[in-house]
């Protein structure tokens, strides 16, 4: 019973494949993965929209929306109904072509990334060997196609807009791979399944996850910095900062245009937060060993609605940086920490496990972090700020 | 037949990259060859150069040469298509060394061979080779990409008293 | 139809287009990327000679262009570095008009 629920829609996919006709086949067993990737992924992106929404006016002390439906949770199919009935302005200087592949392509890459992303157990579209590479490479399309947009767009605001996009992608690039590379390390492989599977096993009550460990726990957190700067969230959202440079390099798209950055935006976002689900969080894997009758999926899905959910809350909560300040900490942070990191897990790999390793780890971790933040922060003046009111 | 249309994908894109007049269309041509030429390298069962070809060349070295040329331009000139004084004899040659390249390739025995069986490169292998064979190799190129780092910034870095 | 004489004719126009290019066209950045091509062309050739040569379990081509990667990625670096630099001395990036070492 437990099993079937787990497999159910494993098992659903072999039925339908199964009845269909014989030609069919081959080209079924790969459209039916696509077809759920693109359904589930498009209700995801609805639902956190609305959810983002409400939950940043709970932030911000108001309402949210709330005309549409009850409490308002209708709200995405009217924003839909919207976007598809507006006009769609094309500037008359604009590079048409390159103004109208960009969101296109950009949103193909988002839905291509989900194809090495293991949903759950046995639910991946392609179990590649280089599955973490493939995610790097194609989230790289993306940039080029923030590019494309901002120079098509031939507004200066959305060309400096793309231009801080690219640099600060770039930059928060490096940190993303190598708090990446420690897991790749520790897994022995790139493939996102075999990733989950190392994680699979539990001590006690409590799993294997990558998490759990001093160079995981860092790891993380330094990859989930780096994630929030590559998904262009605040506090890192300079290139569509709106007090500064309107919207940055999607201010001449409308209409259906603008709906498809929109979602590739946030396609982006959850295909990030899913490999470090994947990478640090276990996966598919339930968080505790009495948990495992819950079918994977749901634990993967449940994940993912957290990691939404505190990328809304930190929105809410953070001002934005400034350039200085983000190239700073990209290079003059993370970058070392990040290094540190992998050192850490390869001491890790060759002490001898018990109390020691992780003392060993921890000293490491922590002491550079320490460090490094006093010596970064030498010159500050950090004291009580003096508003002056208008008088 | 799927290499047929990725080869004509990338042959169209370089030719693109080549002959369009405004650079940024060029470079966006460029991209197409590149990505062509990677999907060309995953049916050829090199999955690891395929996916690293994207994350270098889409990834990165277009996206400095779209850098660089922004930074170059002349202050929004039309862009023109100058060509060099001496093209004619220069294709001449391009199309002489495609040529002997084809003629060679035609009667060379190593294209009749029978086809092998699809080898095997998994990333494990690529890494066993990478840190015992070819260690070596691989420091040099760590050295060389540090010079460049280094030798680039030093080059391009922006000098208050120089630009008076 | 994938099999070593045709990847090898895909190179050699590659080869072919990225040569014509860098010779003909007069914008540096534009020779850069004929140079980019020939080099992809190269890469070509060693992963189609590993696909159906002799001995593909030692990887040896494919070592080949991981290395190839690398030292373009190295030298597009400094080639853009020194268009650029270029460019702030003489405001062009016209390789026709750097010649100022003409005796």
């Amino acid at each position: 019973m437990v099993e079937t629920a787990d497999q159910l829609f494993v098992i659903l996919q072999h039925w339908l494949v199964g009845h269909a006709p014989a030609s069919l086949r081959s080209i079924l067993s790969v459209l039916l993965p696509v077809i759920a990737i693109l359904v589930v992924f498009g209700l995801l992106f609805a639902i956190t929209t609305i959810l983002e929404r409400k939950g940043l006016g709970r932030i911000q002390n108001r309402y949210g929306p709330n005309r549409t439906g009850p409490f308002g949770v209708l709200q995405p199919i009217a924003d839909a109904i919207k976007s598809l009935t507006k006009e769609d302005v094309v500037p008359q200087a604009a590079d048409k072509i390159v103004h109208f592949l960009a969101p296109v392509v950009l949103v193909l890459a988002a839905f291509s990334i989900y194809a090495v992303m293991p949903v759950g157990r046995n639910m991946v579209l392609a179990n590649l060997d280089a599955g973490v590479l493939y995610f790097f490479a194609v989230s790289s399309v993306m940039e080029l196609t923030i590019f494309m947009a901002g120079w098509s767009s031939r507004n200066k605001y959305s060309l400096l807009g793309a231009m801080r996009a690219i640099a600060q992608m770039i930059s928060y690039e490096v940190p993303l791979i190598l708090a990446s590379i420690t897991v790749i390390m520790a897994a022995g492989s790139m493939s996102t399944v075999t990733i989950v599977e190392k994680q699979a096993g539990f001590t006690g009550i409590l799993p294997h996850w990558f998490v759990f460990t001093p160079w995981g726990f860092a790891g993380f957190i330094l990859f989930m910095i780096a994630a929030t700067a590559e998904s262009n969230r605040s506090p890192f959202d300079l290139p569509e900062g709106e007090s500064e440079i309107i919207a940055g390099y999607y201010i001449e798209y409308s209409g259906f245009k603008f709906a498809l950055f929109f979602l590739g935006e946030y396609l982006g976002m959850f295909a990030i937060s899913g490999l470090g689900i994947t990478l640090f969080l276990g996966g598919w894997s339930a968080p505790l060993s009495f948990l495992t009758w819950l079918p994977s999926y749901l634990w993967f899905f449940a994940k993912l609605l957290a990691m939404i959910v505190v990328f809304i809350w930190i929105r809410g909560t953070l001002p934005r940086m400034r350039t200085d300040q983000l190239m700073n900490f990209a290079w003059k942070f993370m970058l070392p920490m990040t290094l540190l990191n992998l050192v850490t897990a390869g001491v890790w790999r060759f002490l001898p496990g018990g109390l020691l390793r992780w003392l060993v780890c921890s000293f490491l971790v922590v002491v550079p972090y320490v460090l490094l933040g006093r010596g970064l922060m030498q010159g500050w003046k950090l004291e009580k700020r003096v508003y002056r009111f208008a008088e | 037949m799927l290499f047929t249309i990725f080869a004509t994908i990338t042959v169209a894109g370089a030719v693109a990259a080549m002959s369009l007049r405004n650079l940024v269309h060029s470079v966006l041509a460029l991209t197409l060859a590149f990505a062509g030429l990677a999907v060309v390298y995953l049916q050829l069962g090199a999955q690891f150069i395929g996916l690293a070809q994207i994350l270098v060349y889409v990834g990165a070295v277009a996206i400095l040469i779209v850098f660089a040329i922004l930074l170059t331009r002349d202050a929004e000139a039309t862009p023109k298509f100058i060509v060099d004084r001496s093209w004619k004899s220069s294709g001449a040659v391009a199309i002489a060394s495609f040529g002997v390249l084809a003629w060679a390739i035609h009667h060379s025995a190593a294209s009749r061979h029978a086809v092998p069986p699809q080898p095997e490169a998994t990333m494990q292998q690529i890494g066993n080779g990478l840190m015992m064979r070819f260690a070596l190799p691989l420091e040099i190129i760590g050295l060389l990409l540090t010079a460049a780092l280094i030798g680039a910034v030093t080059i391009a870095i922006h000098e208050k008293q120089e630009t008076r | 139809m994938t099999s070593l004489a045709s990847c090898l004719l895909l190179s050699a126009l590659l080869f072919s287009i990225g040569l014509a290019g860098a010779l003909i066209r007069r914008n540096a950045i534009l020779v850069l990327i004929g140079i980019e091509l020939m080099l992809n062309a190269a890469n070509l050739n060693f992963i189609a000679f590993w696909r159906y040569g002799p001995n593909p379990e030692a990887l040896t081509g494919m070592m080949f262009v991981i290395f190839s990667i690398g030292v373009a990625a190295a030298e597009a670096a400094v080639g853009l570095a020194l268009i650029i630099s270029l460019y702030r001395y003489i405001k062009t990036a016209d390789i026709d008009e750097v010649n100022s070492m003409r005796g």
